[in-house]
């Protein structure tokens, strides 16, 4: 495909991937934000190419594994009722709530459905009004324009049987979140490169001046990623830190500013749990004034939820970069993709399931 | 085909779709069977309607049964009829047998349009002329309105072994050569490209086709073959997972030269998905003796269902039990099973 | 997060929140929305997330940074005098 093809060139890579060994002068931690990145880096080998000072740290970026499990759980019970139509993208159906997924909800007679896009879900509600439906609204601001276009088309058409399970959530609280952690080892971080088409790299200036850590906006592909990487050992061997740009045919300095105006129409910031992780600040989006009648948590009572984290599961430490995925006592023993703990065990792109799919067998490395 | 192009249809025209009775072992039954199916898979066992059918073989035999439920019944390339006829075609087969005999199980939803179960029933048997074999027992049943999916077919076949072949996942020994008959994931894509909330517009079409002559062909050549695989559900992935298990033996394969079509790589692409681990309805996954890989691959090429085959990979005495990808930029990663179906993702 | 996939927009119809269009994944038309990219026309290509062209691809940008990984390559077989042979001699082939 064209832009993506040329970005994944093996001679080209090879000759980024010599750069950065030849710049390569000391250990440094990366983190890459964004799950995409995390399955990409790991799909193509990225990890094991890289010089052994340059150590990737998987980040929290990913939807599926920091959707707080009592939204999981109030998602699951919403979806067992009679005459609700549940929608969602197909990442969430395996996404461990406590003690079931979407697919048994579905395999008891729920009426759980995948779409590709939310406007299929606001589809289904106009071709079905004596139904339910409800879309479950994840993600992080690449996801959040479409989820906002749908409400917002929603409510012109004052559809009544449409509502969103809405968890939002937002990267640079996320970055603040892990720079002040006491135990961070982060140094340096590669920005999701589809969140800033959307949002620009402004919000990234503060950042990287007031902790000193460099942050570069990278794409997806092996050769975005290691132009990536690049520029952020640059920066660090040369002790500098700011904010760059690796991702110029995608992203602007200001983003896509309709979408923006969009989402300031629909949602507020709120705080938001980050599964495995905990309460950060001002991290999510919520419906905001005007949409109030759209949140399908208030249309649904849901009460009665205990949510039950497995004891076992460190998935907040993988998700902080604090923990690597096996190093967890649980990895591949108790906690496997078939029988996942957590949800970094779930998702492709989960630090754990990665690891799992493609990292377990070290012996390989052996293999001429 | 259409309800005109029967046999004699005056009967059946008095119901558009299936009923009840239709399984029912009364006259409705019989009438199915007068009208329909003796008339499309007619030979002499068939037609004399007996409890059973009665064969003479010699020899082993391969017997594998198989059942179909796809959704839509009708897609891109193909429908459930051909689909459930090649498929146990192709098992049977996979174990170097050549395919005789067929058994079709229908379980018909009440409702069910005639017309539709004419043109998969067609369909069915023009695939089993393709194949060469003879379709010589059957059943209907009738499930009521809600019960079902419109229709399931169960097919089970009979082959006879070839004098010699030992074709078995077990038999893979490192230093075989894996060769895959053509591009991988088409049937799969196919049926995504009009599964309800992820239509999509493009050109991909099924793969289903019957795969005994190609390999007929293969074994005709005296290669040593050890292993056939069709890599149906699953995909690719699947298959050399299963047979590195069963042969404790390592796979190493070459990312860049599995085949996989433009459009389904774009598909996958937008979808989120690996072709690896996409549904094939028409390939074989060939492992075989080093020293006659040149040979198998050249009776491949000859039939235009292996047109595209290729070498992608290697048994190898290391890593057993793991299948490893070799990516495009020089490194090795580990392809495992899915645990379940490979889903749509956004991230 | 955050699967984005450029395409080609081959149609456009509507305009403000309902313009939508046709955008070609190299044989792959699915129907998506515009409504976050008003300024596009055939022929741009955009990147998509599900369902909707979140931003314009700036082809030049994707050249340039094409070009910039090239010279990287140039750079890279100056220091290395067996590649920079193997360069030549293939330079001397396309010549023929």
């Amino acid at each position: 495909m064209k832009y993506l093809e040329e970005f994944r060139d093996p001679d080209l890579a090879r000759r980024l991937l010599d750069d950065i060994a030849r710049i390569t002068t000391k250990h440094h931690v990366l983190m890459e934000v964004c799950g995409g990145q995390t399955h990409s880096i790991i799909r193509n080998g990225i990890d094991r190419l890289l010089p052994d000072e340059i150590e990737m740290v998987h980040g929290p970026g990913c939807p599926v594994c920091v959707t707080p499990l009592e939204t999981i759980d109030k998602a699951l019970e919403i979806a067992s009722r009679d005459g609700v139509v549940f929608c969602s993208f197909g990442d969430m159906l395996r996404v461990p709530g406590s003690g079931r997924d979407l697919f048994s909800v579905k395999s008891t007679g729920g009426d759980v459905r995948i779409v590709y896009s939310p406007l299929d879900a606001v589809q289904i509600a106009r071709d079905n009004p004596d139904r339910e439906v409800v879309f479950f609204g994840i993600g992080f601001e690449t996801t959040a324009p479409a989820n906002a276009m749908a409400l917002y088309q929603a409510r012109q058409e004052g559809l009544t049987n449409f509502s969103m399970l809405v968890s939002h959530v937002l990267v640079p609280p996320a970055i603040r979140a892990i720079l002040d952690s006491p135990t961070n080892r982060v140094e340096a971080f590669l920005a999701a490169g589809h969140v800033c088409s959307v949002m620009g790299y402004e919000e990234y200036y503060p950042i990287a001046e007031q902790y000193g850590t460099p942050i570069v906006v990278t794409g997806f592909e092996p050769l975005d990623l290691l132009q990536g990487i690049k520029m952020a050992v640059l920066q660090l061997e040369e002790g500098r830190a700011e904010v760059e740009n690796a991702y110029q045919r995608a992203v602007t300095r200001g983003g896509n500013v309709p979408a923006q105006q969009m989402l300031a129409d629909v949602f507020t910031t709120v705080d938001r749990n980050w599964r495995g992780i905990g309460a950060i600040p001002r991290s999510g989006w919520a419906l905001g004034a005007g949409y109030e009648a759209f949140d399908a948590a208030e249309r649904f009572t849901v009460t009665d939820i205990d949510t039950v984290e497995s004891p076992l599961c460190h998935a907040g430490e993988v998700l902080r970069g604090t923990l690597k995925p096996d190093e967890c006592p649980a990895f591949g023993k108790e906690c496997t993709p078939r029988t996942p703990l957590g949800a970094t065990m779930v998702s492709a792109e989960g630090a754990c399931a990665a690891y799992y799919l493609y990292g377990r067998f070290k012996e390989l490395e052996a293999t001429p | 085909m259409t309800i005109e192009d029967w046999t004699c249809p005056m009967p059946l025209r008095d119901h558009p779709r299936i009923v009840m009775g239709h399984g029912g072992g009364g006259q409705l039954s019989a009438e199915l069977i007068e009208h329909l199916f003796v008339p499309a898979f007619g030979n002499g066992e068939l037609t004399e309607l007996a409890d059973a059918a009665v064969l003479d073989l010699e020899g082993s035999i391969s017997f594998s049964t198989d059942t179909f439920t796809v959704h839509p019944r009708f897609f891109p390339g193909g429908d459930i009829g051909e689909l459930a006829i090649n498929g146990t075609v192709n098992d049977v087969a996979m174990r170097g047998a050549v395919p005789r005999y067929l058994s079709v199980g229908l379980v018909l939803e009440e409702g069910l349009p005639m017309a539709e179960l004419g043109v998969i029933v067609n369909s069915m048997a023009r695939a089993a002329a393709h194949a060469g074999v003879t379709v010589v027992t059957g059943d209907t049943k009738v499930v009521d309105r809600g019960h079902g999916d419109g229709i399931y077919i169960n097919t089970t076949g009979i082959g006879i072994m070839r004098d010699g072949a030992d074709i078995r996942p077990q038999r893979a020994t490192p230093g075989d050569v894996i060769i895959v008959s053509g591009t991988m994931g088409d049937h799969g894509m196919a049926i995504m490209s009009v599964r309800e909330g992820l239509e999509f517009e493009a050109s991909i079409r099924s793969d289903s086709a019957a795969l005994n002559h190609m390999i007929g062909d293969v074994l005709d050549t005296g290669g040593d073959v050890h292993v056939l695989r069709d890599p149906t559900r699953g995909g690719l992935a699947a298959s050399l997972n299963e047979i590195a298990t069963a042969a404790d033996v390592g796979v190493l394969i070459e990312e860049r030269s599995i085949p996989v079509d433009r459009t389904v790589a774009a598909a996958c692409e937008m979808l989120g998905m690996d072709p690896m681990y996409v549904a094939n309805e028409g390939k074989v996954v060939a492992f075989v003796a080093a020293g006659d890989a040149d040979r198998v691959l050249g009776a491949m090429r000859s039939h235009p269902e292996g047109v595209n085959a290729t070498i992608i990979g290697e048994v190898t005495d290391t890593h057993r039990g793991v299948v490893a990808a070799r990516t495009p930029l020089g490194s090795i990663r580990v392809v495992d099973m899915q645990v379940g179906e490979q889903l749509p993702r956004i991230c | 997060m955050c699967l984005g996939i450029p395409g080609k927009v081959i149609e456009i119809t509507g305009e403000g929140v309902t313009m939508t269009g046709k955008v070609d994944f190299d044989g792959i038309v699915k129907e998506v929305s515009l409504a976050y990219v008003p300024e596009i026309s055939i022929g741009d290509y955009t990147i998509v997330h599900v369902g909707f062209a979140i931003t314009q691809l700036d082809e030049k940008a994707a050249l340039e940074t094409l070009a910039h990984l090239q010279e990287i390559e140039a750079v890279a077989i100056e220091l290395d005098p067996g590649a920079a042979l193997a360069a030549e001699e293939a330079i001397a082939k396309g010549d023929e």
